[in-house]
């Protein structure tokens, strides 16, 4: 039958036009809430508007003014600060302790599982309940976190949540004890790809722990890590749940970072014209870390 | 020192070393869980946080009382499914396309697609508030639910798995006639269901997580999911620093995916293993 029927039998053709179908649904929710709303964040930062003033209610034509006013603003050169101090700081400190995590739990040892799951289960929380747990272990005097540090000798303020110095790095806090977990599956999927006969043949060679770790485990892992590396910078931009529950971006800034100031200025300052120039700074992050990110896995792939 | 003694040595400071960390890591969740058993009347106080004189029950029938909790789940669980059953059918329909399809302009739109992976929602709040504002659907559990009705990562995802269906299996079909939906159906869909099961669990996860965006575009009870109660749950001002009540509200919240993930641990790894694979 094979070499005789085979035109009669050839399926009725697809008409053309069913790809666009078929992908109408997902095309247009794409076009309605990315694309588009990105022309529209454009669009809206040359126009100065306040919708709690009645006379600045409908937008004016500003031209460049919402931008050079976040340049001149005091409040936005500290969110920025925050927000570098946050990056810099949440994501190497995740991915090392990924790292650690994955090389912990990636032993065959009696309870292992335990500990990756005690690893991993923040990943599941929602950052709003784990942030409220934490609210209680900053708490000055009995908070867990606190009795955990005096413990081993630390005599500093206690109330992390309410100083100026301490509430972003409460914040950090919450952020890489909720993300090292996700980030270690990542790692530990890559050990576990690793060819194991290097580690016996350094083991044989005499090679520490250490030794094979870093000279051997951590090098052959680098894309793993410039992928993690991506997945948590990008990340530490899009979330801020933690602050709503544990700052409010306070006091007075001290915590707030970009998104989360975002959000103050268009619902609580009301100031639609600035919040969309912020809008397209976070879209112009966003996008140059994707093109950085490709670029270097590009160069990597290489 | 000779070189077992030595392994050995390093074998125990692990062990120990995981075990720390572990416990610290944890201790978060354990103690919300014991105290919320423990008797509001019991304040906690230095080196007094842990279990009460008894366990009661009460802290949870207590917070469903001060807060509408019912409500909150039911407009969790709509929101998720209704993101759920959406993109089921939308990634399932445009993997399909981009992978089994030919047509003009397809790495364009593939490429345009792709746009919401490079700019995540939570960066275009401010433009989609005003969107769904303009729809009327402002406080209703649709908005919450309608910007993730098509997702680029499970396109992409469906488009992998669909390009790894043998060649010769789609090939027969065709010989045999199926129609396009038929060899969705019958071809391409059964060996991928693993990736639409793990696609699956991490948006249910995501989108019951989901706080920001919920935050936003609800107002109302009628509206708002679990996290946004949770927090309004916080910020009452009978409950103050009532640990017991507050962790009891935290757990009502979790629950339900903590169990689940206790019960399909290896399948949720694997869903958020799949999830970071972009």
């Amino acid at each position: 039958m094979t070499a005789v029927s085979p035109p009669l039998r050839r399926s009725r053709k697809a008409p053309a036009w069913l790809p666009y179908v078929l992908i109408s649904p997902t095309l247009l929710i794409v076009l309605v809430f990315t694309a588009w709303p990105t022309v529209q964040a454009i669009y809206t930062s040359f126009f100065r508007q306040y919708l709690n003033i009645a006379k600045f209610r409908t937008p004016t034509f500003i031209g460049l003014g919402n931008y050079r006013q976040l340049l001149t603003s005091a409040d936005f050169h500290e969110v920025l600060r925050n927000t570098a101090i946050y990056v810099l700081g949440t994501v190497p400190a995740s991915i090392v302790l990924a790292f650690l995590f994955a090389l912990l739990v990636n032993r065959a040892v009696k309870g292992i599982g335990l500990a990756r799951l005690s690893f991993f289960y923040p990943t599941i929380l929602p950052m709003v309940s784990a942030a409220t747990i934490w609210m209680f272990f900053f708490t000055p005097d009995y908070g867990l976190f606190n009795t955990f540090l005096q413990s081993l000798g630390y005599h500093g303020p206690q109330n992390w949540l309410g100083n100026p110095h301490l509430a972003l790095l409460a914040v950090m806090i919450v952020a890489v004890w909720k993300q090292a977990g996700y980030l270690m599956i990542f790692y530990l999927a890559g050990l576990q790809n690793l060819p194991q006969d290097v580690f016996e043949a350094a083991s044989i060679d005499g090679a520490s722990w250490w030794t094979q770790l870093w000279k051997i485990a951590f090098p052959l892992l680098r894309r793993t890590t410039l992928f993690v590396s991506t997945i948590a910078v990008i990340d530490a931009f899009q979330v801020v749940d933690h602050i709503f529950v544990l700052t409010q971006g306070g006091p007075s800034q001290s915590s707030s970072v970009l998104l989360y100031y975002l959000w103050q200025v268009r619902f609580e300052d009301q100031n639609v014209g600035l919040a969309s120039a912020l809008t397209v700074v976070l879209i112009v992050i966003m996008l140059a870390i994707t093109v950085t990110n490709f670029l270097l896995s590009e160069r990597e792939g290489a | 020192m000779g070189a077992k003694m030595r392994k050995r040595l390093t074998n125990f400071l692990l062990n120990l070393l995981t075990a720390v960390l572990a416990l610290g890591w944890a201790s978060l969740i354990v103690w919300a869980i014991v105290v919320s058993f423990r008797p509001s009347s019991e304040p906690l106080g230095r080196g007094d946080v842990w279990f009460g004189h008894h366990l009661t029950f009460a802290n949870y029938l207590k917070a469903f009382s001060l807060a509408p909790f019912a409500i909150y789940y039911r407009n969790t669980i709509i929101i998720v499914g209704m993101i759920l059953v959406a993109q089921l059918v939308t990634i399932t329909l445009a993997g399909f396309a981009f992978a089994h399809q030919e047509f003009r302009g397809k790495k364009l739109l593939f490429f345009f697609i792709l746009l919401q992976l490079m700019i995540p929602a939570a960066a275009l709040l401010v433009p989609n508030f005003a969107t769904i504002r303009k729809l009327g659907l402002f406080d209703t559990t649709l908005a919450v639910a309608l910007p993730y009705f098509g997702s680029a990562f499970g396109t992409f995802l469906m488009r992998q798995a669909f390009l790894e269906v043998p060649r010769d299996l789609v090939d027969a079909g065709v010989m045999d006639g199926c129609s396009w939906w038929q060899l969705l159906w019958h071809i391409y869909l059964p060996p991928s269901i693993p990736t639409l099961i793990a696609f699956a669990l991490s948006s249910v996860t995501w989108h019951w997580n989901e706080f920001l965006w919920p935050l936003v575009v609800t107002l109302s009870d009628k509206s708002r999911p679990l996290t946004i109660g949770l927090v309004r749950f916080t910020q009452l001002g009978e409950i103050g620093a009532r640990w017991p009540l507050l962790s009891a509200a935290t757990i009502i919240v979790i629950a339900p995916l903590l169990l689940l993930f206790l019960l399909f641990q290896r399948q949720f790894i694997r869903s958020f293993l799949h999830s970071g694979l972009k």
